[in-house]
């Protein structure tokens, strides 16, 4: 049992390594170029050799991206529970929001450039646009989805639709939320990376846009596991937060 | 004469324009601290009647008066169960059981200051139920018979002045169900409070009613209205003699005629 246990935990160290090894493998084989693909050793390597600066970029796209997703979370929230909550904001609010998520975000970079100047502000920007959608989506699905004859139970002790929304809305509401923000915290990540490769002087995006029109493939990689990395750590610390707020949805199994 | 305490005057229901009726002119009259069920075949518009005395439907036609005042939307002082328990898995069965306290006033503005009688009212509720011990527990921890039980308390514990259940056994084992009748049963001798049962077992109906009413197919409409006067408490031995076999068979035949008509 615990010998099972240790060896669940260690699947994704085992998976990760071994991608690794695969990747510096087929790289060595096929004798590939350092600026066609750089082999991970080389790329921890040069990333080392640069840590200062990756360190200062990586800070930043980590600020950029927290700053846009805690706008994000505020804001779908609020949108999720009026359009969860009311039939008619439902129907006038669903086509626009199922559009706006349709429009690629990386075609608004230009715009708010032109609105905001180049810099931290369009990527706070794109990280919020980005990462908005699906906690709305799933904090309205939470709140929308009340069976009918608790309803029933609850509208016939005299509850106002308030009294439910408390009651029950919200508190059901809560799996979904948590859910939601593990997938909006990786899409943030899209968001500011994305902005700032396009329009900023500083952050990962930025490192690597310089890196690459200097043929530095290796930093480039290294750029791009700094942000795997911290994708990685964010969902974790969610999908912590996820199980400890939310046991009951589970039922008590301990799934993990 | 209009004493009683609930009434169906010629109510007729369709759920949209040009659909046809779920209920057909009904008429009805149910004393205060009557134990009334309904029973017919599926789909006759039973669970419709209980949302139409309960104000969350209005009629199509006619009125429903409760308490002397015609219904004009939910009333606040009804009890309901299910044959789905529709507990709140984020709280516990104590919990659970105390939330109309948290609804209904004037309780809901007594709760804070009065938590610990609330939560010796539930208990005790709960414990009569045979859930002592459970009260902390969640509701996936309970089977589904003490769900059940947790859903009845949660529909009395704010002493209803009418109770509406909807095949609140149907899930149940036999033995479960039986013991259940024997509760609700007494809880309702020591404070009588008016109920409707929509049930599908007839010998439900037969041992806790005090009057049945036979539907029709849709759009339903009462056939038949049946006094019980089987003496009370009734139990285990009561479901042996003549009498309520006879009553039994006699609803059977009844439901039969509906069916093959
Ligand atoms: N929300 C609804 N919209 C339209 N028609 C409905 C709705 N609810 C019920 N009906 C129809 O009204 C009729 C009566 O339904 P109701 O649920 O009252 O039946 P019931 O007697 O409780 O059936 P059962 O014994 O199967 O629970 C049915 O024919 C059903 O199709
Ligand atoms: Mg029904």
């Amino acid at each position: 049992m615990k010998k099972k246990l240790n060896l669940r935990k260690a699947t994704p160290w085992l998976s990760a390594i071994g991608l690794f090894v695969l990747w510096e493998l087929v790289v060595r084989i096929f004798n590939i170029p350092p600026y066609v693909l750089p082999t991970p050793s080389e790329s921890i390597i040069v990333g080392w050799q640069f840590h200062e600066a990756i360190w200062m970029h990586a800070y930043h796209t980590l600020y950029t991206t927290l700053a846009g997703f805690a706008i994000a979370v505020v804001f779908g929230v609020v949108l999720g529970a009026l359009v969860g909550s009311s039939r008619a904001i439902y129907d006038a609010a669903n086509p626009l929001l199922v559009g706006f998520n349709s429009v690629p975000k990386v075609a608004l970079v230009p715009v708010l450039v032109m609105w905001f100047g180049i810099g931290t502000v369009p990527a706070i920007i794109t990280a919020f646009l980005i990462s908005f959608f699906p906690i709305v989506v799933n904090v309205a699905t939470g709140l929308a989805t009340l069976e009918p004859e608790l309803r029933d139970v609850l509208r016939s002790l005299g509850a106002t639709r308030r009294d439910i929304l408390i009651k029950v809305g919200f508190p059901r509401a809560m799996p979904y939320f948590f859910a939601s923000l593990k997938v909006a915290i990786t899409l943030a990540f899209v968001g500011s990376v994305i902005s700032e490769t396009v329009a900023s002087n500083v952050g990962v995006g930025y490192l690597m846009l310089s890196a690459s029109s200097k043929f530095n493939m290796p930093l480039v990689f290294a750029g791009l596991l700094v942000i795997a990395v911290m994708g990685i750590a964010m969902y974790e610390i969610f999908n912590v937060i996820e199980r400890r707020s939310t046991k009951w949805a589970n039922r008590g199994n301990p799934t993990n | 004469m209009s004493n009683s305490f609930v009434e169906l005057n010629d109510v007729k229901l369709r759920y949209s324009e040009g659909d046809d009726l779920a209920l057909e002119t009904t008429n009805m009259k149910i004393d205060k601290g009557e134990f009334i069920a309904v029973v017919g075949p599926s789909g006759c518009g039973k669970s419709s009647l209980l949302k139409l005395v309960s104000g969350l439907m209005p009629p199509s036609e006619g009125s429903v008066i409760v308490d002397g005042k015609e219904v004009a939307g939910p009333l606040k002082i009804v009890g309901m169960a299910f044959q789905n328990p529709t507990l709140l898995p984020w709280r516990t069965t104590l919990d659970n059981v105390l939330l109309p306290m948290e609804i209904v006033k004037p309780h809901r503005h007594r709760l804070r200051k009065y938590r610990a009688e609330y939560e010796e009212r539930a208990r005790k509720l709960l414990a009569t139920v045979g859930l002592e011990g459970h009260e902390d527990k969640y509701p996936w921890e309970l089977s589904g018979g003490m769900q059940q039980r947790a859903s009845l308390c949660r529909s009395l514990i704010h002493e209803p002045e009418l109770l509406m259940l909807d095949e609140p056994f149907g899930a149940l084992d036999a033995f479960t169900r039986e013991e259940l009748w024997d509760i609700l049963q007494n809880l309702w001798m020591i404070k009588p409070f008016t109920v409707i049962l929509v049930t599908h077992d007839l010998r439900e109906a037969a041992y806790l009613a005090d009057t049945i009413y036979v539907m029709s197919k849709r759009p339903g409409k009462i056939l038949v209205e049946r006094e019980n006067t089987l003496v009370r408490p009734r139990d285990q031995e009561t479901t042996f003699t003549q009498p309520f076999t006879d009553l039994v068979h006699e609803l059977r035949s009844h439901i039969r005629d509906v069916r093959e008509s």
